[in-house]
C-alpha cells in the first residue's frame, strides 16, 4: 500500500508539470492586460508600458515562466498583480470558507442521500422510489441559485431563522457559522443529494441481484444487516467515486452559490482573478485544484480498499 | 530567505484549520457601525496609480485634499487656503492647523509637494500643470508655493476636481514611491483610517474614525467642507449579486447599497426600512467611440452618418429601462455642469435619421467595409449599447461585425492601433461619470493629440487649440464660450458619440442619516441611529 501512494505521489510530479506549463502558456495568449486594469481607463500608453514594466509583464516569456517556477520551487506562489498581496495569503483567507461550506454539503448530501438510495432500492419501483427519484431529477434540473433565492426567501426573509449572507468562522463563533453555512450547504447539497442518491440506488440495484444477497435473507439476517452491512459495504465503489468528485468539485471553487449567499471562498476569487487577468493568482488556483483533484483521486482510491476487502494495492 | 513553511503559512493554516480571518470584523457592543455595500470590490490601494472608482472613494476615507469642489463645482479651500498672484503665475497655499497624519506626525508642505509631484505624473490635468510649472515647493511647514512659468487659468479646478484621481495628500515618504508602483504603506490624514489586518482585497475593508482629525468650518457641500465622522467603523463588503445585497438590506444586515440594479427596485420600494435614493446628482454618461486612425471612420462624413443613425432614447431605454434613470442629453461636458451645453446635439438627442445617414454614407462613397465593433459580454453597463447601435447602423447601411469579448480584451484591444486585418477595431462604448468629463482638461475623449490622444486617437489640430485657448481664459464665461465651441466641434467633427445621461439609484436603511448628496459617496457626517 506504501508503495502504491508513493508511486501515486510521484507521478502528480509530471501532471503537476504539465498543467503548470499549459496555464502559464494558455494566460499569456488569452487577450488582456493586468496593466491596463490596474491603471483603469484614463491611462495613457506611456503609463500603461511602465506599470507593464515594472510589474515585469514585459519580460520574456521564457524568463516570466522561469521566474514563477522558481518563485514555486520556493513556496512562493508570487504576489497579485492587481492588489499586491501575497497570492499564499489570499489563498489562504479564502480556502477555509470553501472547504467548510464543502464538508457541510458533503455530510449533509451524504447523510440524507446514501439512506435515500438504499431504500429507493429496496423497495424498488414503489412510491418510495417514484419519490426519491422525481427528488433526483429536480434536484438535478433547478438551477443552485434558484433553490438558493428559494430558501433565502422563505428562512431569511419570511421566517428570519438564519442571515441572508455572510460567513463567520466555525473557529470564531460555530453557532454562527452554522446558521450562515446552512443555507448555502443545503443548496449545494440538493445537486450531491440527486447524485448520490441515483448512483446509490443504481449500485445497491446490481448487488442486491446477488446471489449472497439472497444467501443471507436465506439464513434469516435481518434485513437492514443485508441492506446496509453486506450490500452497501459492496455497492460502496461507485459510491465513493461520486463522493470524492463532488468534493473536489467544491473545494475548486462553487462560484454561483458564493455570489448568491455572499461567501468569500476561492471560487470568487477565481473568478475575480480571471477577470483582472491577475496571471500569478489564476496560476496558482488552477495548480490548487489540480492538485485537490489529485489527492482527492488518491484518497478515494485508498479508500476502496477498506470497504472492499477484494480490492488490493 | 523565504522558507516554505513561511510562504505557505497562511495556505496552510487556512486549509488546516478553516480560515479565520475572513470572519467579518466583530466590533465591540457599544461601537457603531456602518456596513455598506460597494460598487466593486477594492484591490488598489493606491488612488494615483488607477483611476478605478473603488480605489478613489477609499482615497477620500483616508486621504485628505487641498481643496475640493462644492456642488457648484467651486473650488473651496480644505486642507488649504490659497492665494492667486496678480499675474496668476505663482499659486500660495496654506496648511490650516491641526492637520495630522494618522501616523500622528503633522501634514507638512513637503508632504503637499511629494504628493502634487507625484499626482502630476499620472493625471491628464496634473501634467498639463506641470507643463508650465517653474516650480513648486515647500519654503516652510505650512506654505507651498507653486510657480508656473505661464498663466493657467483652470488650475484650481484642476486640483480640486472629485474624480476620477484628485490630489490625494500622502506623507512624502509614502509619495516618493514611482507613479507606476503601487505604494505600501497606507498612511492618510483624513477623517478615517484604514484597518489593514481587516482588509481583505476584493471582499471587505474596514475603516476606524480618526479621533485626532480636525474638521474644517464651513459648510458641507459635496466635497468641500467639514468631515465630522459621527460613527465608530464603516465597513465596505463586496455582494456580486446584487439581489443578495438587496436581501441583505431588507433584513437589517447592511446599511446602504451604492449602485442598485433598477430591475429590483420594486423589491426595496416596499420595504418600510429602507430608503431610494439619488445621492449623485449628475449620473454618468455613456458614449460611443469611433477609430479615428482607419476606414471607414477616418473620414468625417462616415462618423457623422453613424451619429445620425443612434438615437440615444433607444440606447438609453434599452440600457436602463425605466426613463426615470436616464437624460437625453447632448452635452459633452454634462447637462448639468457649468460648461455643459447641448450645441450641434440634435443628431442623437433627436432620434436616429436613417435616411440622413444613408445619404452621408452614399456621398462619403462608403463601399461596405466592415465595421469591427467590440461588444463586451461580461460588464452589465455595457453590455446594451454594441446591440442597439449595431442594430441602427446596419439599418443605415452599415455592414456591422459585432464581436463579443469579455471587458478586458476589449481594454486590450482598444489599445492596438493596428488595421482591422490585424487585429485592430472601429467602435466601442464606454461609460464615465459625469464629473470625469465636465471641462476639456478633464475629459480624455477631446483630447487630440493623435498618437497621444485617448484610443480612437483623432489627430485634431483645431481641438487642440481650443483646449489651449480654455487654459488661458481667466472668466467663466470666456472659459463657457470656448467650451461650447469645443461641444459644436465635437458634434461636427464626431470625436466621438454622446449618447446621453443615465443615473444609478442608491439605497440605505432608514437609520442612516446625514448621507452627503455628492457623486462620490462619503461616510462623514452621517449617522447611525439605532443599531
Amino acid at each position: 500500500m506504501l508503495g502504491y501512494i508513493l508511486k501515486r505521489v510521484l507521478a502528480t510530479i509530471p501532471v503537476m508539470a504539465i498543467v503548470a506549463i499549459f496555464v502559464f502558456l494558455l494566460l499569456r495568449l488569452t487577450p488582456g492586460d493586468p496593466a491596463a486594469i490596474l491603471a483603469g481607463d484614463a491611462a495613457t500608453p506611456d503609463q500603461l508600458e511602465r506599470i507593464r514594466d515594472r510589474l515585469g509583464l514585459n519580460d520574456p516569456l521564457y524568463i516570466q515562466f522561469f521566474t514563477w517556477v522558481g518563485q514555486l520551487l520556493q513556496g512562493d506562489l508570487g504576489t497579485s498583480l492587481i492588489s499586491n498581496t501575497s497570492v499564499s495569503s489570499m489563498i489562504g483567507n479564502r480556502i477555509g470558507p470553501t472547504i467548510n461550506i464543502a464538508l457541510m454539503t458533503i455530510l449533509i448530501s451524504v447523510a440524507l442521500a446514501v439512506p435515500m438510495g438504499v431504500i429507493a432500492a429496496w423497495r424498488h419501483r414503489t412510491w418510495v422510489d417514484f419519490l426519491v427519484m422525481s427528488f433526483s431529477v429536480l434536484g438535478f434540473s433547478v438551477p443552485v441559485f434558484v433553490i438558493g433565492y428559494i430558501l433565502i426567501q422563505i428562512f431569511a426573509i419570511e421566517l428570519r431563522w438564519v442571515p441572508v449572507q455572510g460567513y463567520v468562522s466555525p473557529g470564531e463563533d460555530f453557532g454562527d457559522f452554522f446558521v450562515r453555512a446552512i443555507m448555502p450547504s443545503l443548496t449545494l447539497a440538493t445537486i450531491y443529494i440527486a447524485l448520490i442518491a441515483r448512483m446509490t440506488r443504481a449500485s445497491m440495484l446490481e448487488v442486491l441481484g446477488e446471489d449472497y444477497i439472497r444467501t443471507a435473507r436465506a439464513k434469516g439476517v435481518r434485513e437492514n444487516v443485508v441492506l446496509f452491512r453486506h450490500a452497501l459495504r459492496n455497492a460502496a465503489v461507485p459510491i465513493l467515486t461520486i463522493i470524492g468528485t463532488g468534493f473536489a468539485l467544491l473545494i475548486s471553487g462553487v462560484v454561483v452559490t458564493e455570489s448568491v449567499f455572499n461567501i468569500p471562498g476561492i471560487g470568487r476569487l477565481t473568478v475575480d482573478a480571471i477577470l483582472a487577468r491577475d496571471y500569478p493568482v489564476i496560476q496558482a488556483m488552477i495548480l490548487l485544484t489540480a492538485g485537490i483533484y489529485v489527492v482527492v483521486n488518491l484518497l478515494v482510491d485508498i479508500s476502496y480498499s477498506f470497504f472492499d476487502p477484494r480490492i488490493r494495492y | 530567505m523565504k522558507t516554505f513553511s513561511s510562504n505557505y503559512h497562511w495556505l496552510a493554516a487556512g486549509l488546516v484549520a478553516g480560515s479565520t480571518a475572513f470572519t467579518p470584523a466583530i466590533a465591540q457592543e457599544d461601537e457603531v457601525t456602518i456596513t455598506a455595500v460597494m460598487h466593486s470590490g477594492l484591490r488598489v490601494l493606491d488612488p494615483v496609480i488607477t483611476t478605478a472608482h473603488i480605489t478613489r472613494n477609499h482615497g477620500y476615507m483616508i486621504y485628505d485634499v487641498l481643496t475640493a469642489v462644492d456642488e457648484n463645482f467651486t473650488p473651496q479651500p480644505q486642507m488649504a487656503d490659497w492665494e492667486i498672484s496678480d499675474d496668476g503665475l505663482v499659486y500660495t497655499f496654506t496648511l490650516r492647523d491641526g492637520l495630522l497624519f494618522h501616523d500622528g506626525a503633522p501634514v507638512t508642505g513637503e508632504d503637499v509637494v511629494a504628493s502634487l509631484t507625484r499626482w502630476g505624473d499620472r493625471d491628464s490635468g496634473g501634467q498639463l500643470i506641470f507643463d508650465v510649472t517653474e516650480s513648486l515647493e515647500a519654503p516652510d511647514e505650512k506654505t507651498i508655493v507653486w510657480t508656473l512659468t505661464e498663466p493657467f487659468a483652470p488650475l484650481m479646478d484642476v486640483i480640486s476636481k472629485q474624480s476620477a484621481v484628485p490630489p490625494f495628500i500622502m506623507p512624502a515618504r509614502v509619495a516618493a514611491t514611482p507613479p507606476s508602483e503601487t505604494i505600501t504603506e497606507y498612511v492618510g490624514s483624513g477623517p478615517f483610517t484604514f484597518n489593514e489586518d481587516e482588509y481583505e482585497p476584493g471582499v471587505s475593508v474596514t475603516y476606524e474614525k480618526f479621533d485626532d482629525y480636525v474638521p474644517r468650518d464651513g459648510e458641507v457641500s459635496w466635497m468641500a467642507g467639514p468631515k465630522e465622522v459621527k460613527v465608530d467603523r464603516v465597513v465596505w463588503t463586496t455582494m456580486p449579486d446584487n439581489l443578495t445585497a438587496i436581501n441583505a438590506l431588507v433584513a437589517g444586515e447592511i446599511d446602504y447599497i451604492e449602485q442598485l440594479s433598477i430591475d429590483l427596485l420594486p423589491i426595496l420600494e416596499a420595504a418600510p426600512n429602507v430608503v431610494v435614493e439619488m445621492r449623485d446628482p449628475l449620473g454618468y454618461v455613456t458614449i460611443g467611440r469611433p477609430n479615428h486612425l482607419h476606414p471607414p471612420f477616418d473620414n468625417k462624413l462616415v462618423r457623422q452618418a453613424a451619429m445620425d443613425a443612434l438615437s440615444q432614447e433607444n440606447m438609453l431605454a434599452t440600457m436602463q429601462g425605466n426613463p426615470d434613470y436616464y437624460n437625453v442629453c447632448g452635452a459633452i461636458f454634462g447637462c448639468a455642469t457649468p460648461l455643459g451645453d447641448e450645441t450641434g446635439s440634435e443628431p442623437v438627442t433627436g432620434g436616429a435619421d436613417i435616411e440622413a445617414a444613408k445619404a452621408k454614407l452614399e456621398e462619403a462613397g462608403y463601399d461596405g467595409t466592415p465595421i469591427v465593433l467590440m461588444a463586451p459580454t461580461d460588464v452589465v453597463s455595457l453590455m446594451n449599447q454594441p446591440v442597439v447601435a449595431a442594430q441602427a447602423l446596419r439599418e443605415a447601411g452599415f455592414e456591422v461585425d459585432m464581436q463579443s469579448m469579455d471587458w478586458q480584451s476589449v481594454v486590450q484591444r482598444r489599445a492596438q492601433q493596428n488595421t482591422i486585418e490585424d487585429g485592430g477595431w472601429n467602435m466601442f462604448f464606454t461609460n464615465w461619470m459625469v464629473p470625469e468629463v465636465s471641462d476639456p482638461l478633464i475629459n480624455v475623449m477631446v483630447n487630440g493629440r493623435g498618437d497621444d490622444a485617448w484610443f480612437g486617437w483623432p489627430d485634431d489640430p483645431e481641438i487642440e487649440e481650443m483646449r489651449a485657448a480654455f487654459v488661458k481664459a481667466t472668466t467663466p464665461e470666456e472659459q463657457k464660450a470656448i467650451a461650447v465651441d469645443i461641444q459644436a466641434h465635437v458634434m461636427d467633427n464626431v470625436n466621438y458619440i454622446m449618447m446621453g445621461e443615465y443615473l444609478i439609484p442608491q439605497a440605505r436603511s432608514t437609520a442612516l442619516e446625514g448621507m452627503i448628496p455628492s457623486p462620490v459617496p462619503v461616510f462623514w457626517n452621517m449617522e447611525k441611529t439605532s443599531e
